[in-house]
């Protein structure tokens, strides 16, 4: 089915989020939407999905002028769409959340849980999917969840199938497996749209290019490009993709962390005998599928999960007795993963977020007991801050949440930098930030490990890990699965984050490339040329 | 179309790779276990020697006669006791190898604990412990439970936390017995309760998915108002002219003939009214739609994870709607219990807090209908053996044990019966 936009526009208030768009994707192709975060990318497919009505233009189906009141319509007219954060019920299996909205049913509205099953195993059968109807969603891995909402498209009979950043949760090995899903599908004629700001994945998969900056398009091109090409447009300006840093100068081992053990509400072991260490002036990334107990690892260091073994030593000195208060002030910054809701509060200022963990000591409070506020310290500190951030606001005196993303991680980054740290960990601390603002952030990172704090970075973009890291450690279902340096290539790395020892993964490694290898030893002989 | 793709074995693998045994133990169970055994045990050495404790567990029509049984008390409360101990070291046991034992283990130590304190309780009294008014008396007061908790658990298996439950009973019971009153015909009250309870029902969903207003203080407010209307339109209408608004109707009893002569359980089950036929209808036709039906699978996404819902078509707002109504249709069902269901007028208050009961008994239950029930009946029974030890005199003052619904309640929203997971969008709004 051919897909054709037509100056469609939406706006969020007086913000435009796309501005008269237009694009055309043929029937059996692959259409790659290649845009920063924030580009307005998800707000395009989410109109065409129906969860939004357009401003200004339309979007043509078959060359048939459409307008959709829900997704419901948009299934209907044949358009499947696998979103970023996938629409799966946890507590459902395959077979229901495949089912869902479009149940076949008996008398009475009972279900024929028979025939949905069989439709899962046809489905599933037809392109070797290996899943299990009976399984619930929770406990899949995410690469099985994946296929479980194509399952979903695919058995509403959708012709436009448009993959809202799918590699994002996926090792290199599943990100293959998703590749070639995407060319049977294309083969069998189906149109696909995906969406992705990774220049790597674009070049091996897509037929053709369309590049959008700022909610509008700036270029189509085809994979010939290279990717400091497509990265130019992405952004507009030449950017670097790697950040430069000097080799580290380890120190001693300043941080460790022994026997760790976090449970999760549901009582479920999510982090499992963790040993880590590392030392002064150096990062040690820990990278792996988002899920894997990442998160939960970050929040037992900062002391807001309480783990039900191990110890978290800094300096010799056990920090697991310590409150998250005695952590702070025993030197540890902390940027949390989920900027809206854990990293600031956005009703209230800049200062105020600025001052968030340390408006109750000197200089900042004054007065018997430090109980009054030092305000005009307070502004001037952040403001003081803000400018060596390069925080682009209004005021210091708006509410942070006027605050683009990018300007909001630099205020939380400003302030776990204002105190002097023993211990920076950052749990995704780039997530949803554009191209200017993950720069800033790493460039941030890299100059507090060269004044010789230990780091410890959570991170889900292999990218960014081998951007970022001295060492990678791999975790997969709250283990480690090994330290490697950050040398290992990223088969092997991609392996390790499916749970495959180091050892194996190398051997695995070596007789099997992935096609996204196989594109960059393409692409750097091309550069070498 | 037959190239597939090579699967990494991360799919196959599954619980093999389950943690390396750092779990804490839970010693709660066994620790309570423990202490109800050693609680037998002290039944056991305070019965006097030589005393007889005296069950009837006959009622007339039965198919063959029970005579009443007579237990000598003292080694019935060894036995007893021996018995709860073994139960409590099997628990102390298992808990220990981290192993799993079914529900059969506390239905069993709780039906042997009662035995025992019924034998202590009735040692030596002179008086005839009514084994089947006792359970008779249980089913009857958790009638109301039961239809409050399905009406809790339609509508927050769809996403909207309802805890006006009470007002919807207390409704149900208001108008069912003016409709009776007026048409001097209990089943006409019958046919008019669920619409009071739907109708509180529509002002809570009116305002919790149109306005977004928390759920919880709308629920509040609509007790309150429940509460003050019933009582006022009481003390005005119903006082002045009570022969034509507010007199007695009752349901009549049928019987269901040879099922009705089962002893004890014939009694007990089959010579109800059609109310709790109805019950029983409801709670299977529920637990069957709830997770079989269309209906029911949308009704769990929609409280599950709404957005995904939306994505598939289903109008998530529209089908809170009519599953609070709906559910308050049930709840006013219920509430017709307290008046034509026992043929009683209707009086201020008296639904008496059984909505808030019948939340616990929801959450206890797990939002499922059989566990609902399950955890009803246990506070219709704590409640009914109460009013029988109230009758027959006991060492333990009554009142004490009409506290234990309500102790059970606070263990039970507490979590204390295990990490509880309520639907993942249960009390937030849904706005795209």
């Amino acid at each position: 089915m051919k897909l054709e936009l037509r100056g469609v526009t939406k706006r969020f208030g007086s913000f435009t989020a796309n501005d008269r768009i237009s694009l055309t994707v043929e029937p059996g192709e692959i259409h790659a939407l290649l845009g920063e975060n924030g580009a307005g990318k998800s707000t395009l497919m989410n109109t065409i999905y129906g969860l939004y009505a357009p401003d200004e233009g339309e979007i043509r189906l078959d060359d048939e002028p459409v307008s959709f009141n829900g997704p419901g319509d948009a299934v209907a007219a044949g358009i499947g769409m696998v979103h970023q954060h996938f629409m799966l019920i946890p507590v459902f299996t395959v077979t229901e959340s495949v089912a869902l909205g479009y149940e076949p049913t008996r008398a009475a509205g009972i279900m024929d849980m028979k025939q949905a099953r069989e439709k899962v195993l046809e489905i599933s059968g037809r392109f070797g999917f290996d899943v299990d109807p009976d399984a619930r969603i929770e406990d899949l891995p995410v690469g099985a969840q994946q296929r479980v909402e194509i399952i979903k498209a695919l058995s509403r009979d959708a012709k436009v199938l448009i993959l809202d950043e799918p590699t994002a949760v996926l090792t290199p090995q599943e990100t293959d497996e998703l590749i070639t899903i995407m060319g049977q599908l294309r083969d069998s004629g189906t149109s696909i749209v995906f969406i992705t700001h990774k220049l790597r994945e674009v070049r091996a998969v897509a037929d053709r290019i369309t590049v959008i900056r700022r909610g509008a398009v700036v270029g189509e091109t085809t994979p010939k490009s290279t990717e400091t090409e497509l990265a130019g447009l992405m952004v507009g300006r030449e950017v670097n993709l790697t950040t430069a840093k000097e080799p580290a100068v380890p120190g001693d081992v300043s941080f460790s962390v022994q026997g760790l053990t976090v449970l999760s509400p549901m009582d479920k072991v999510v982090v499992d005998n963790v040993d880590l260490e590392v030392r002064r002036g150096e990062i040690l990334v820990i990278a792996g599928v988002d899920g894997n107990g990442q998160s939960e690892l970050a929040q037992a260091i900062l002391g807001i999960r309480e783990p039900v073994a191990g110890r978290i030593l800094l300096d010799d000195q056990d920090l697991a007795p310590l409150s998250v208060k005695q952590r702070l002030a025993a030197g540890l910054g902390f940027v949390p993963e989920d900027r809206s809701t854990d990293g600031v509060i956005g009703a209230f200022t800049v200062t105020e977020n600025y001052v968030l963990d340390m408006y109750d000591t000197a200089p900042y409070a004054g007065g018997p007991g430090n109980v009054a506020l030092r305000l005009p310290v307070m502004r001037k500190a952040a403001q003081t801050q803000a400018e060596r951030f390069d925080v682009r606001m209004g005021s210091v005196d708006a509410p942070i949440s006027t605050l683009s993303g990018g300007n909001q991680q630099k205020v939380v980054l400003a302030r776990e930098m204002s105190r002097d740290l023993r211990l920076f960990v950052a749990s995704q601390p780039t997530r949803g930030l554009d191209v200017g603002s993950i720069e800033f952030v790493h460039r941030t990172v890299i100059e507090e490990r060269d004044k010789g704090t230990p780091c410890v970075i959570v991170s889900t973009e292999l990218d960014e890990a081998l951007n970022l890291a001295d060492r990678i450690a791999v975790m997969y279902r709250g283990r480690i699965v090994g330290i490697v340096p950050v040398t290992t290539s990223r088969d092997v790395l991609g392996l390790m984050m499916a749970g495959v020892p180091l050892e194996e993964a190398k051997q695995q490694a070596a007789t099997h490339h992935t096609m996204l290898s196989e594109a960059d030893e393409m692409a750097e002989a091309e550069e070498n040329k | 179309m037959s190239q597939t793709v090579e699967t990494t074995a991360v799919a196959a693998e599954s619980p093999k790779n389950s943690p390396t045994g750092v779990r804490p133990i839970s010693w709660k169970y066994p620790i309570t276990y423990a202490i109800l055994a050693v609680l037998g045990l002290i039944f056991a050495l305070t019965n006097p020697a030589g005393g007889r404790t005296h069950f009837r567990m006959a009622s007339a029509g039965d198919f063959f006669e029970i005579p009443i049984i007579e237990l000598p008390s003292r080694p019935a409360g060894w036995v007893l006791a021996a018995v709860l101990l073994a139960l409590a070291a099997f628990a102390f046991r298992q808990a220990a190898r981290r192993a799993r034992t079914g529900l059969w283990l506390p239905l069993l130590f709780g039906v042997l604990f009662v035995l025992a304190f019924l034998v202590w309780a009735g040692a030596d009294r002179g008086a005839v412990i009514p084994l089947v008014t006792m359970l008779t008396g249980a089913l009857a007061l958790s009638v109301p439970l039961i239809f409050g908790a399905m009406c809790g658990l339609v509508g927050e298996r769809s996403g909207v936390i309802n805890i006006a439950i009470e007002a919807q009973l207390l409704a149900g019971a208001f108008l069912a017995a003016v409709a009776a009153s007026v048409f001097t015909n209990a089943y006409m009250g019958l046919l008019f309760s669920p619409l009071a309870g739907a109708m509180v029902g529509a002002v809570l969903v009116f305002f919790s998915v149109r306005y977004q207003v928390n759920q919880i203080i709308v629920g509040v407010v609509l007790n309150v108002l429940i509460i003050g209307l019933t009582g006022f339109l009481f003390s005005t209408a119903l006082s002045d002219n009570p022969g034509l608004w507010n007199t007695r109707q009752q349901l009549p009893e049928l019987p269901i003939p040879l099922l009705s002569q089962i002893p004890v359980l014939g009694p007990v089950l089959f010579d109800q009214t059609i109310l709790v036929y109805l019950m029983y209808v409801l709670v299977a036709v529920l637990n069957v739609f709830l997770f079989r039906s269309r209906w029911g699978l949308r009704t769990r996404a929609v409280g599950e994870h709404p957005k995904a819902a939306d994505t598939v078509g289903i109008k998530v707002n529209r089908m809170r709607v009519y599953n609070v109504i709906l559910a308050g249709g049930i709840a006013g069902l219920g509430g017709s219990f307290f008046t034509i269901g026992q043929g009683l007028a209707f009086g201020k208050e008296m639904s008496a807090g059984a909505g808030f009961i019948a939340l616990a008994a929801m959450i206890l239950g797990r939002w499922n209908p059989i566990g609902a029930v399950l955890a009803a009946l246990l506070f219709g029974f704590s409640t009914s053996l109460g009013n029988v030890l109230a009758a027959i005199g006991t060492p333990v003052p009554s009142e004490a044990l009409l506290m234990l619904p309500y102790v059970i309640t606070i263990f039970a929203v507490a979590g204390f019966v295990g990490r509880i997971r309520p639907p993942a969008a249960n009390g937030t709004p849904y706005v795209k």
